[in-house]
């Protein structure tokens, strides 16, 4: 009798386990592995675009949900391609997007968002490019997703629709 | 052409399994019968095709054939000849491949090795091979196919991912297959075994041999690439408590306590269950291990192409091996010998039984740290991520008693001993390690509170594995795996408690100070490989005494197009420099991290130590 329990206790355990596996095979695999690479900067004092007024950063970063930072040139070609979707991703009114603005002029920046459209929340200046770096970034324009303070998806180079879909489904996944 | 030979033996392998699984069933029934000659012969049959699939499959990747989809997708022209080869199996399909070959020659060589046993014995574990064979073959060939045709041929190929173009890794994966295939001939022995009622001393002899291999095998897998994350990662470290390594450390775990639990069955004739319970569970995890990382669920650098319907594949077939093995063990539970033997608590047996609490536990928790985020995210949809520091604050308390119980366990006798034995030597080896590790505490003021009893621990274990080696008591193999491990304590105690790490954005002619070394970016240059362009880097680093020059380098490939940190690491025996530089676009400033790691090469080097004492285990058997 006591042997009947016991085997029957091992294969219900082993269906159980069988099964949320099974059910773990259905799931989107965004799990990362926490590195310490990932882990950003946000102790950087950066100057807002237009007032100059001093922020720094972990201000800006919301703890528990998703924002993302971009960074972008005026002069910087792809920069022009890639803001539609950041237009996109603003409408979609679910994601702070912060702005670093990469060793640009003040008047060209400005110029380039009246003309575009501001997708950003708030922008902040990178005048010597030094405080991008300190975030990992090794060109423009490069796109951060970032979770209580981990970059979950880095993305180098302009966004497109393949990227921008990725970033709606994990927002929306996380979100659920 | 070299496609359809590849694929049509494969389905060859496949009748000659089912032939197989038919006939050994049969044998079972009416036990008059003697198929010996013609299991052989099919046997034989089944090894070759695959072994002919295997070699086309290489072939295709030599000439760069991409009429085949996998050679398409894993190879390019100009890559070199070696890692067309080793690409061969660094992708989902061929690695299969290469697994399904390891199983049926392991099986063959199992067959024509155990003539002296009991025939049925030998025809039940071709039973229950051949039904891994099988799921195997079935999964290759339907969800897997490495020899797919692709029409219109493609001109060029897309490459194999660069940081797997790396001679360590191309060897990882076929010595990591051996020890995970030598857990399934493991299995299904101990499956037969079970079945014939013949759990015993003269089985217990022979399938020490395979977990022997097997061990070798996995512990030399792991070394290999632990060796490949530290050279190529470029992280500086060489263990990330990564899913993926965690997966390999399991069944090492369970291999472990299986080696030390079969010399008491070999010895004694007692744990006859749970001798068998570890051989399921040691398969069971490798093939576990498979599934997490094939099937996608969990991310990681190993992680193939995800294909959900893979991972269902391999689940459900797991589900049927581990439900069989279930059963088997209940119903023929009773057939293993129920006679009484009393074991003293102060005894070898306790002792290795005490080794087996450590490794479960050990397990348990690499175990649970891999797929509890699984769970917990299937059951309420929350996600956690499991990091280094938990590993490390469950297992590091626990090796203090471990490493006691291995100072002293290994010195107890069979049946009965005592401890009063305990002599003026051994005390005074351990007052001696104790006043070390006191002065190295003090002299370097380290205020992490274990790092006291670890250290002494580590040196007591340390001078007695020395000290052994003039005694006549013990094998000479354990003396080394012991010694081995030991040393391996001891560097990696000194490797994490005494590195230093140093990181910063520099640019050419710029010096930086750290500790009491200079480092100094003397100049870049750029080189042009056949299939990259490197930029290698030359860092001079400069203390009292000497001057070490570094080169790291930044690969970038074409095909693939990828970059790849090559860090440079000067080792000596004392300790390992390691640098490694990353390209910030652009404005001439490169990110550049240098690491000061004490006793790196103590680490491989006992590892193998411990591997060596596998291998004269495994030779001294064979005589």
């Amino acid at each position: 009798m006591n042997k009947n329990i016991k085997f029957i206790i091992i294969i219900l355990f082993s269906l159980f386990v069988f099964f949320i596996f099974y059910k773990g095979l259905e799931k989107p695999n965004n799990y990362f592995p926490e590195k310490n690479l990932n882990k950003i900067e946000t102790s950087l004092v950066f100057k807002n675009l237009n007032d100059q007024k001093e922020i720094i950063l972990e201000e800006l970063i919301n703890n528990n949900s998703f924002s993302i930072i971009n960074i972008w040139a005026s002069w910087c070609l792809p920069c022009r391609d890639e803001h539609a979707y950041l237009l996109k991703l603003r409408n979609l009114n679910k994601i702070d997007i912060i702005g670093i603005n990469y060793k640009d002029k003040k008047s060209n920046a400005i110029e380039f968002l009246s003309d575009l459209g501001n997708p950003y929340h708030e922008v902040l200046v990178d005048l010597d490019g030094t405080k991008s770096i300190e975030l990992g970034a090794i060109g423009v324009p490069e796109t951060y997703l970032i979770n209580n303070k981990i970059v979950v998806k880095k993305y180098v180079g302009p966004l497109d629709d393949i990227k921008l879909k990725e970033i709606i489904e994990i927002i929306k996944y996380e979100k659920n | 052409m070299i496609n359809q030979i590849g694929n049509y033996s494969l389905f060859i392998a496949l009748f000659a399994s089912i032939f197989l699984i038919f006939q050994s069933s049969n044998v079972i029934r009416n036990k008059s019968k003697n198929l010996d000659g013609k299991i052989f012969s099919v046997l034989s049959v089944q090894s070759l095709m695959v072994l002919i699939s295997f070699f086309s499959l290489i072939y295709a990747f030599i000439v760069s054939d991409f009429s085949n989809e996998t050679v398409y997708n894993n190879s390019h022209t100009t890559k070199p000849l070696f890692y067309k080869i080793s690409g061969s199996w660094g992708n989902h399909e061929g690695s299969l491949l290469l697994w399904l070959l390891v199983l049926t020659i392991f099986l063959f060589i199992f067959f024509i090795s155990s003539k002296k046993l009991l025939n049925k014995y030998r025809i039940l574990t071709v039973l229950f091979q051949e039904l891994i064979i099988i799921g195997f073959l079935l999964f290759i060939l339907f969800t897997s196919n490495p020899f797919l045709h692709l029409f219109p041929i493609p001109k060029e190929g897309t490459g194999l991912n660069p940081i797997l173009q790396d001679p360590a890794l191309a060897i990882h994966p076929p010595i990591l297959y051996l020890g995970y295939v030598g857990t399934s001939i493991i299995f299904s022995s101990a499956l037969a075994a079970l079945v014939c009622g013949m759990v015993n001393k003269i089985w217990a002899k022979h399938i020490k041999k395979w977990i022997v291999i097997s061990w070798i095998f996995l512990t030399i897998g792991i070394l290999l690439g632990s060796i490949w994350a530290y050279y190529e990662l470029g992280w500086g470290g060489f263990w990330f408590w990564d899913p993926v390594e965690n997966v390999s450390l399991m069944p090492w775990f369970c291999l472990t306590a299986l080696f030390h639990t079969i010399i008491v069955l070999e010895k004694r004739n007692i744990y006859q269950s749970w001798t068998i319970i570890l051989s399921i569970a040691t398969f069971s995890l490798s093939m576990g291990g498979t599934f997490l990382v094939r099937s996608g669920i969990l991310n990681s650098i190993h992680t193939f192409a995800n294909d959900p319907s893979r991972g269902i594949f391999i689940l459900c077939f797991l589900l049927v091996l581990v439900l069989l093995a279930i059963f088997i063990f209940f119903i023929f539970q009773k057939k293993l010998l129920k006679k009484l033997t009393k074991t003293f608590l102060v005894s070898k047996e306790t002792a290795i039984m005490v080794n087996n609490w450590f490794m479960m536990f050990f397990l348990s928790v690499v175990l649970i740290g891999t797929i509890y985020p699984i769970f917990l995210e299937v059951i309420n949809g929350s996600k956690i991520s499991i990091g280094p520091p938990f590993y490390q604050k469950l297992i590091v308390p626990f090796l203090i008693p471990f490493l006691l119980f291995m100072a002293v366990g290994p010195k107890l006798k069979w049946i009965k001993d005592s401890l009063s034995k305990i002599n003026f030597n051994q005390l005074m080896l351990f007052i001696l390690s104790i006043a070390i590790s006191f002065l190295l505490v003090k002299l370097y003021g380290i205020s992490y509170l274990l790092i006291l009893p670890l250290f002494a621990l580590g040196f007591f274990l340390f001078f007695l594995t020395i000290k052994d080696f003039f005694s006549k008591k013990s094998t000479l193999s354990q003396k080394i795996s012991h010694f081995g491990f030991s040393l391996f304590i001891l560097s990696i105690l000194f490797n994490a408690t005494f590195a230093k790490e140093f990181s910063s954005n520099m640019k050419v002619g710029d010096e930086r100070k750290f500790l009491n070394k200079i480092i100094k970016f003397e100049n870049i240059k750029i080189i042009e490989k056949n299939n990259y362009k490197s930029l290698v880097a030359n860092f001079k680093i400069s203390d009292e005494k000497n001057i070490i020059s570094l080169n790291p380098e930044v690969r970038i490939y074409n095909q693939p197009r990828t970059l790849t940190s090559e860090a440079a690491i000067n080792s000596n025996i004392y300790s390992d420099n390691f640098l490694v530089f990353n390209v910030i676009k652009d404005d001439g400033y490169y990110n550049v991290r240098y690491q000061f790691k004490p006793l790196m090469m103590w680490i491989w080097f006992s590892i193998i130590l411990i591997s060596v004492g596998g291998i004269l285990s495994y030779l001294k058997k064979n005589e």
